[in-house]
């Protein structure tokens, strides 16, 4: 039997991966019975006497450890999905001026996609939340017509709160992001040729009209792609939340960890955790990203 | 009657120095094709498209069909004046996305605001017009580069524009193609349309043009009537010119 080098190649990689899978294993049972506490995941029930600042459905820290994570899940979707619309608005709002023909909103985002790009997410989650929000001290509230309130304890508008922690954590993402899709959105937009905008302006569509009608549905199968990896990192950049204080999915195994010990078992929670919201994320991506090829029947 | 183009010494350098356009004045009246010659480089294009505002100049005047703009651009003005004035394009330009007959009602729907049912009945008559109508539920890509300059043709019509402006039409088309987008010229040039004609066809330019201008250098070196431009040119420049494209 001949023995191409493809072959060879697999029995490599198989080699690697299994033995590499082998010491992993043979870590966690060391560890484990070191701990004495054995793989299981019994103790998700038991209360966990922890008390949670920001949770969207009734929680008491005599509630369970396995209802305190699916509050942090709640909390961490909360925040990935408002931030995830924020940013892409004003991504797309910056990508356009950056195109746009306006000479100084061409320079203003130029400067906003270098300064957001060029300093740390941790940094700008610090100054939304010391600078933007705990600066606001307690007489020093603004109220419009109790709709709108805004102290260092966060913003409440009309009847619904959001505390400081998660506003830092949330205008820290989208502001982040948005520049990363501000770029995604220039480069989507300089792949359509520059004859579409000659024709639809010779033909009377104002700039809005054709940027909508023409450019930007062209510019979807160039965009879609790199939006998604935007989205992916904002997913995962969203466990940063521990820096400001609040209370997602991984603030909440790390604060279980650092009672329980349950290193191990937080881990796999959070890893499935993560590996089920950037599937949903990839295949929502995938799915417009089928219907904007599909329409494009012409591809 | 008030005459369709008026240029007076339009003046537009891109770069410091070189003059894309310089001092270029012309007149186009109702009904007549001018048709624009010259090398390559020589402004053709940059004049023809500061007739529809696709691009600005830097000193003269321009009266298109009523509307007078100067180097200021104004935006509402070049708005009006693009309602009025169709273009075609080397490239064609078709909306890739777009099926041929969304080509050509986008316009009629969303800049004049006419119902869908009238615009694509106009749509459907144009296209029978260029003799594509069989292929109004198509894409672009699936019609061959005579076929899109029609539809293109078609789309600059759907406005019901008072003056043409074709950008050599005909140079990106594979030889035998040429005819036919030539021909749906022809006939619009028969049935009284104002147009402006870049090109570089010469038997074309014979028959259909009631003026020709000469330009090198951004500069207009002759205007005449075909029957004196193609057989006795004034200038020594023109004569070359021609020499050059019968040699070629
Ligand atoms: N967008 C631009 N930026 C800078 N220079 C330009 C631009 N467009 C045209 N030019 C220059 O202006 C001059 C006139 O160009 P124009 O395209 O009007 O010539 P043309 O007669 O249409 O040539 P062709 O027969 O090749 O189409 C040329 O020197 C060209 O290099
Ligand atoms: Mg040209």
């Amino acid at each position: 039997m001949k023995i191409n080098k493809k072959s060879v190649l697999q029995l490599g990689v198989c080699i690697i991966f299994f033995g590499g899978l082998g010491i992993l294993i043979n870590n966690l049972t060391i560890n484990l019975i070191r701990t004495g506490l054995g793989f299981n995941f019994t103790w998700l029930f038991k209360p966990a006497s922890f008390a949670l600042a920001e949770h969207p459905l009734p929680y008491t820290s005599s509630d369970s450890y396995a209802w305190a994570i699916f509050i942090g899940w709640l909390n961490s979707l909360k925040v990935i999905v408002s931030s995830l619309i924020l940013a892409t608005f004003l991504g797309t709002l910056i990508g356009l001026a950056r195109t746009g023909k306006n000479f100084l909103l061409g320079i203003i985002s130029a400067g906003y996609i270098t300064v957001v790009r060029q300093t740390p997410l941790l940094l700008q989650l610090m100054f939304w939340y010391f600078v933007g929000f705990l600066s606001l001290n307690d007489n020093m509230f603004i109220q419009i017509k109790n709709i709108f309130n805004i102290s260092n304890e966060g913003i409440e508008f009309s009847g619904l709160t959001f505390s400081s922690e998660f506003l830092a954590l949330f205008l820290g993402l989208s502001v982040f992001t948005s520049a990363y899709i501000a770029e995604v959105i220039r480069g989507g937009i300089l792949s359509v040729s520059g004859g579409q905008w000659e024709a639809f302006r010779s033909l009377g569509l104002s700039e809005r009209e054709g940027i909508t009608r023409i450019i930007i549905p062209q510019a979807l199968p160039a965009i879609i792609p790199g939006l998604t990896s935007q989205y992916l990192n904002l997913a995962k950049n969203s466990t940063l939340a521990i820096a400001v204080g609040y209370s997602d999915i991984y603030a909440i195994n790390d604060t279980i960890i650092n009672q329980t010990g349950r290193a191990i078992e937080c881990f796999i929670i959070l890893l499935i955790s993560f590996l089920l919201l950037n599937l949903v994320i990839t295949n929502t991506m995938e799915i417009m990203n089928k219907l904007t090829l599909k329409s494009k029947k012409y591809g | 009657m008030e005459p369709i183009v008026v240029a007076k010494n339009l003046t537009k350098s891109y770069t410091k120095g070189l003059r894309a356009l310089d001092n270029v004045s012309l007149t186009v009246d109702q009904g007549k094709v001018l048709v624009v010659m010259g090398p390559s480089g020589s402004g053709k294009s940059t004049l023809i498209r500061t007739f529809n505002g696709l691009e600005t100049f830097d000193k003269g005047e321009l009266n298109i069909l009523g509307i007078k703009v100067d180097s200021t651009h104004d935006e509402r003005k070049v708005q009006r004046i693009r309602r009025k004035v169709g273009m075609v394009f080397q490239q064609f330009n078709l909306f890739p996305h777009l099926s041929i007959l969304e080509n050509i009602t986008l316009a009629p729907i969303h800049v004049q605001k006419r119902r869908q049912t009238e615009a694509e009945e106009y749509g459907m008559y144009l296209l029978s017009q260029m003799g594509i109508d069989s292929h109004a539920k198509k894409y672009p890509n699936q019609l061959s580069g005579g076929e899109q300059q029609r539809v293109a043709i078609a789309r600059a019509l759907a406005l019901r524009p008072e003056l043409l402006l074709f950008d050599e039409p005909t140079s990106a088309l594979d030889p035998e193609r040429i005819n036919e987008v030539l021909d749906a010229i022809r006939r619009l040039a028969e049935q009284g349309m104002t147009m402006v004609v870049v090109t570089h066809e010469i038997g074309f330019a014979k028959d259909v043009s009631d003026q020709v201008l000469f330009m090198d250098s951004g500069k207009v070196i002759e205007t005449s009537p075909p029957n004196i431009f193609f057989s006795n040119a004034r200038h020594e420049r023109s004569r070359k010119f021609l020499n050059q494209l019968d040699n070629q």
